[in-house]
């Protein structure tokens, strides 16, 4: 499968999707004027990886910040986990949060309650 | 003569404009466009200026999400007062300003008339929830709702409530029979 990798921006994340490394990462900040472009090859990319997805996939998020817009399209590649994950794979989400941030951590929080796979919680600091 | 008045009359205006942002603490006010490029500008901008004070790193944060949010309402639903403003694009008024308490996020846009009562009514209603009841709804909207032409989600007051963590303060003043404008106050507490 083609790898993506997208460097992040001002407003857009720095998105790695490397099924051959077994490498899935979404970081920085997302703010995009049209989420909706920005998100369309990421999307495509995953439906593809859950025709043939590795045996376990962690996925990692380490977001600074996203705005709502983007919050829903996060929801959006959970959800498709979530349906790898319902096909006998193992799924995990690697959450990242600043220590500090409270509210990155439960932003997590809410996904684990709408979406059923395992989240891990890592806090850094500066 | 009158001329040379008028300039000083201006001049005293700026002059007051200036004692009256120092007394009411403003440290940033724009009206006009507000952009994609405008948003950037001033988030970063505020960042640089929050980031040399003392205040906290979550308090800095919610400033910066607040405020992304806000520029974003207006860059996706102002509307104009008249159709030569509208193809200037969306345009609005922004303020930041601190308190002792708080910071104060506002923002103003003229609005159409026939959008205020489904406004306000979204508004009454994230005004009468708790911190739970604000992510229960979070949560449904994210499930339930899509991302719009305008590329909404239809969570950005819902946000702004939550990580601010006060109510939001709004006033709509009538213009003529087709517009108004919507004033939306956010603080952020200081901690």
């Amino acid at each position: 499968m083609e790898v993506i990798n997208i460097p992040g921006t001002d407003d857009t994340p720095n998105v790695i999707l490397d099924k051959g490394n077994n490498k899935f990462e979404i970081s920085g900040r997302s703010l995009p004027e049209d989420v909706n472009m920005f998100y369309e090859p990421i999307l495509n990319w995953i439906d593809g990886y859950a025709e043939d997805p590795n045996a376990k996939t962690e996925f990692v998020f380490n977001l600074e910040y996203f705005n709502t817009a983007s919050s829903k399209i996060i929801l959006d590649i959970l959800l498709k986990f979530e349906e790898i994950a319902e096909n006998d794979n193992d799924v995990v989400i690697k959450w990242h949060y600043h220590a500090e941030e409270e509210d990155m951590l439960e932003a997590g929080e809410e996904y684990a309650d709408i979406v059923e796979i395992p989240f891990e919680y890592i806090s850094y600091t500066d | 003569m009158s001329d040379n008045n008028e300039k000083h009359v201006f001049l005293d205006f700026a002059y007051q404009m200036y004692k009256s942002m120092k007394t009411n603490e403003i440290n940033l006010v724009y009206e006009g466009e507000v952009t994609q490029e405008i948003t950037k500008t001033f988030t970063s901008l505020t960042e640089r200026n929050l980031a040399k004070s003392e205040e906290s790193n979550t308090v800095q944060r919610k400033v910066f999400n607040v405020m992304v949010e806000c520029l974003q309402n207006i860059s996706k639903h102002a509307d104009s007062l008249t159709d030569e403003e509208e193809e200037e694009g969306k345009r609005g008024i922004v303020m930041v300003s601190n308190g002792v308490d708080s910071y104060n996020v506002t923002t103003g846009n003229i609005i159409k008339n026939d959008k205020i009562p489904g406004l306000e009514k979204s508004l009454e209603h994230i005004n009468s929830l708790d911190k739970k009841g604000l992510s229960d709804l979070y949560k449904t909207q994210m499930k339930e709702g899509r991302i719009s032409d305008k590329g909404g989600a239809g969570l950005g007051f819902i946000d702004i409530a939550k990580k601010s963590g006060n109510k939001l303060t709004y006033q709509f003043k009538k213009l003529n029979e087709e517009v108004s404008f919507f004033i939306l106050t956010s603080s952020i507490t200081r901690v």
